[in-house]
């Protein structure tokens, strides 16, 4: 429901909406597409965030692809479903066996992509009926989904420190840069502090 | 072609991409070390800076509004352990109540 309300309420039209969660489904990253835009960054910037944030799902596909074996018009299928969800069932399945693995991956990458894309267009045909989405506290919404994704992973103080700076850089820099350069700025923080330590 | 559209489409065929490469690629190649710890630490990066620069500007002008009491709304929402959608419920709603007092 977010998402499609956070998309619609940022300029989005529901049928782009909807194709986001049909076609990208990765709610961090179509999150990201619809907030970078919304901020007023340009496209480029938008999908550039979007697809950084989108690596951990070729990640996902590289551990369930042995897994799965499959090949073809199923091996496109298990790509559109690889998402956090499926992937973290799957592995939490890896003690009861190869069948137990592949039946959490596909029956919650399927009753995710059925929930989710329901729910987008619920939520963006109900955000199209607002009008001024401030008084419905959709302009917090966003900011509280991004904050609810990325709270599991402040697992310790490493990633709490992390997550802190990128968010006082960011803010440091949205007066300065173009919008959207200062979150993708953060990317590359990750990836230095990645490959140092 | 609009911007939205352009995100729409450019963000969607990346996105499938990443999933299928993924599924494609020999598994050694992405399973270094270093790859597997930056991949960890980039949504921990840039959902962090969305979460500051969606909260505290609009149209890269910094300012403080109703959205700092929805957040942190949701961050007390966090600790209690509350699941996703009511973090995002309980954001709304503040929110949208304090935006009617103001």
């Amino acid at each position: 429901m977010a998402f499609g309300a956070a998309a619609v309420a940022n300029g989005f039209s529901v049928l782009q909406a909807c194709l986001l969660s049909l076609l990208t489904f990765s709610g961090a990253s179509q999150f990201a597409v619809v907030g970078v835009i919304g901020a007023g960054g340009s496209a480029i910037s938008a999908i550039a965030t979007a697809s950084l944030l989108g690596t951990r799902n070729a990640l996902y596909g590289v551990i369930m692809a042995p897994h799965l074996n499959v090949r073809g018009f199923k091996r496109v299928v298990a790509a559109q479903v690889t998402i956090d969800e499926s992937t973290g069932v799957a592995l939490g399945q890896e003690q009861r066996g190869i069948d137990a693995v592949k039946k959490g991956f596909w029956y919650t990458g399927f009753g995710v992509f059925v929930f989710w894309n329901l729910f987008t267009l619920a939520g963006a045909l109900g955000a199209q009926a607002m009008g001024d989405i401030r008084a419905f506290g959709l302009d917090s919404a966003v900011p509280a989904a991004f904050l609810g994704l990325v709270w599991p992973r402040l697992t310790g103080k490493f990633e709490r420190i992390l997550a802190v700076s990128c968010a006082l850089f960011a803010i440091a820099m949205t007066p300065i840069l173009p919008a959207g350069l200062p979150i993708i700025a953060t990317a590359f923080i990750a990836i230095v502090i990645g490959m140092k330590r | 072609m609009s911007a939205f559209w352009i995100a729409t489409i450019g963000t969607s065929v990346i996105a499938f991409a990443l999933k299928y490469s993924g599924h494609s690629v020999p598994e050694r190649w992405l399973s270094h070390p270093k790859i597997q710890r930056i991949n960890a630490l980039i949504p921990i990066a840039l959902l962090s800076a969305l979460v500051a620069v969606q909260s505290f500007s609009e149209k890269s002008q910094l300012m403080i509004d109703q959205r700092v009491v929805g957040l942190s709304v949701a961050i007390i929402a966090l600790f209690l352990k509350a699941p996703f959608p009511l973090v995002v419920l309980s954001a709304a709603v503040s929110s949208a109540a304090v935006y009617h007092w103001l």
